[in-house]
């Protein structure tokens, strides 16, 4: 059996036990959706009215940008279980069996991305509900949804190296609530980048979160006829920019957690 | 009779975490198909020693094989003939028993069916058949304890290290474990067992290994270990603080060695030499005092003495001490 073979093997093990986490512990998926769901209703009702975007209606602007902000809160589950993990004493015993060394990364990637497919699936409910829609080809449509949940997959691998750094999922979830209140909101997911002041504007401009709202909005067809041409390429190209992101964070990400993987050990 | 090969080498190991030497030089040699018992209290090194020989953790200085295959070299190979049971039990709790079971068989590339097949076996094995549909959650220490072990007889390992597998375990699941344990090395298994309970290694290991600031400092059957110490224990109870000083003062000319005064029970130990007599001579002389004596005996030296003798401190606590020691280390 060839090493790589090896891995997806332990993989789809490991993953199947975080799936059937899932089924026993409904709380979880129900609170993951459930917060969408709300950030759905209150941007729509609640400061939908005050934020204005001339050219389109905001719903049709936010969805998108709730999109991505949602897969990517919903990446952190993967830094939040494997510090639960260690803590229990679970990642020992996987380390002290013959398995791949990233078997276990990539069934925790691999279940969390099947998280946030059913939490995306709930959302685009909610928000045709509440009167978005989508306007481009069913096509571009999946291809909006895919490079959506690509992204989140991708950062997921980040989220996995802090996870195993830290003590506890708690330590874990302050830390990458900081880390991920900044870049969902400092981007063009709730709000026009061109709106934004100097420094947060670039920031923002240059913000991968930016780059995947942006591809969503262009591949769902909810771009804003009035809006002015955005000023850098990351903007101009949103879809390959996403997909360069991808590739560098996994290619960053990928070796730096199958590293800490390696050293980690329970206390 | 012939040697028999050993399973376990470890020569020099040094293990450091920043400035804590959690590893100071240990030296280890277990025989194939003996148990040896780690023994030492909290912070000696007993876990830092299990993930060093179960490839979980590299150490800085030393070498150690296991079944003939260097830990750190050969470490996936390894890991193939060598099952192990953590400090705490690393059982799913969202899983059944059987799932978990199911699920190391297939991370140990059984194959499906064999996975099944031994997840069964072992569950009726240890007692968890009636459990085995239901989600650990649900399961006490004790079970979750057994599970676990079972865990690390998976793939029927060539060597076991059980890291205190009755800690925090309630007196009478310390038992039925005690049983599954016996059974288990009555079998040939190689056994590495930790443990802060002098009685439990006592009870279980062919060979004791005491360890302190990650050294071996004595080793040998409980009996040689004993015998090290020498003499006997006098013991004493009285019935108030100021007694227990008056008797350690009156008792001072019989010890051999240093007498050790429990503040909380008013009990006194005195080594002592001489049998029967230096028990007479005892009573005689706290009736001169007129101490009054609750209770006094002579006994052998356990364990504990051992341990106090060679260490200067005592081993183990009560439970919920060692549970909060740990929580803290
Ligand atoms: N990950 C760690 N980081 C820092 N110090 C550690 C770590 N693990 C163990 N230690 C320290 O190493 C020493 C030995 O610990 P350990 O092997 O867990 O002892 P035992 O299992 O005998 O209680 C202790 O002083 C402990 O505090
Ligand atoms: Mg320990």
């Amino acid at each position: 059996m060839s090493a790589f073979v090896e891995a997806l093997g332990d993989g789809a093990v490991v993953a199947k036990r975080n799936l059937i986490k899932i089924k026993r512990v409904p709380d979880l998926i129900v609170f993951s959706t459930l917060s969408p769901i709300m950030f759905v209703l209150l941007f729509a009702y609640v400061f939908g009215g005050s934020i204005a975007i001339p050219g389109m209606d905001y719903r049709e602007f936010l969805m998108a940008g709730i999109f991505a902000q949602t897969v990517v809160f919903g990446s952190t589950i993967t830094g939040a279980g494997l510090a639960e993990d260690i803590q229990k004493g679970v990642i020992d015993r996987f380390r002290s069996l013959p398995m791949a060394r990233s078997a276990v990364l990539i069934g925790r990637t691999t279940s969390d991305l099947a998280n946030n497919v059913i939490v995306i699936v709930v959302m685009s409910v909610t928000g045709l509900i509440v009167g978005w829609r989508i306007h481009s080809s069913p096509l571009e449509a999946l291809a909006g949804f895919a490079l959506l949940l690509l992204f989140a997959y991708a950062v997921s691998w980040g989220m996995a190296i802090v996870g195993l750094m830290v003590r506890s999922p708690e330590v874990f979830n302050n830390a990458s609530f900081i880390a991920i209140f900044p870049l969902t909101f400092i981007a063009n997911t709730f709000v026009q980048e061109s709106t934004l002041p100097g420094p947060l504007k670039t920031f923002a401009e240059w913000n991968p979160v930016s780059a995947v709202t942006a591809a969503a909005r262009d591949l769902f067809g909810n771009t804003n006829p009035l809006a002015p041409p955005a000023d850098v390429w990351p903007l101009q190209h949103p879809v390959l920019m996403t997909l360069i992101w991808v590739v560098v964070f996994l290619l960053v990400f990928v070796p730096l957690a199958i590293r800490q993987y390696r050293k980690a050990v329970a206390r | 009779m012939a040697r028999m090969a050993d399973a376990i080498v470890a020569e020099g190991l040094v293990k450091r975490y920043g400035s804590v030497v959690a590893l100071d030089g240990l030296d280890l040699v277990v025989p194939e198909g003996t148990v040896m018992g780690l023994l030492g209290p909290n912070g000696a090194g007993k876990t830092t020693t299990v993930r060093v020989l179960t490839t979980l953790l590299e150490h800085d200085e030393g070498k150690a094989t296991v079944t003939g295959l260097d830990v750190v070299a050969d470490a996936k190979q390894l890991r193939r003939r060598i099952g192990l049971s953590g400090q705490y039990a690393a059982v799913d709790e969202n899983l059944t028993g059987f799932e978990n079971l199911d699920m190391v068989g297939r991370l140990y590339h059984l194959g499906k069916k064999n996975s099944r097949e031994r997840a069964r076996e072992l569950l009726e094995r240890f007692d968890l058949v009636e459990a085995a549909d239901r989600p650990v959650k649900g399961y006490s220490g004790g079970m979750r304890r057994r599970l676990d072990l079972a865990g690390a007889l998976v793939a029927k390992p060539a060597v076991l290290f059980l890291d205190e597998p009755t800690t925090g375990l309630d007196p009478r699941s310390r038992l039925g474990m005690w049983d599954v344990i016996s059974e288990l090395v009555a079998g040939g298994t190689t056994l590495l067992l930790t443990t802060q309970y002098l009685e439990e290694a006592d009870r279980l290991a062919d060979k004791i290994a005491v360890i302190d600031h990650g050294k071996v400092i004595a080793l040998g059957t409980a009996n040689e270990l004993k015998d090290q110490v020498g003499g006997e224990r006098l013991e004493l109870t009285v019935g108030s603080a100021q007694d227990a000083a008056s008797a350690k003062a009156v008792l001072t000319p019989l010890a051999i060695g240093d007498i050790t005064l429990d503040e909380r029970s008013h009990r006194l130990t005195v080594p002592v030499t001489g049998g029967a007599d230096v028990l007479v001579d005892g009573i005689r002389r706290l009736d001169a005092e007129s101490i009054k004596v609750l209770d006094i005996g002579l006994r052998r030296p356990t364990l504990d003495d051992v341990f106090l003798t060679l260490t200067g401190h005592a081993a183990g606590g009560n439970g919920a001490e060692e549970k909060q020691g740990e929580q803290e280390a």
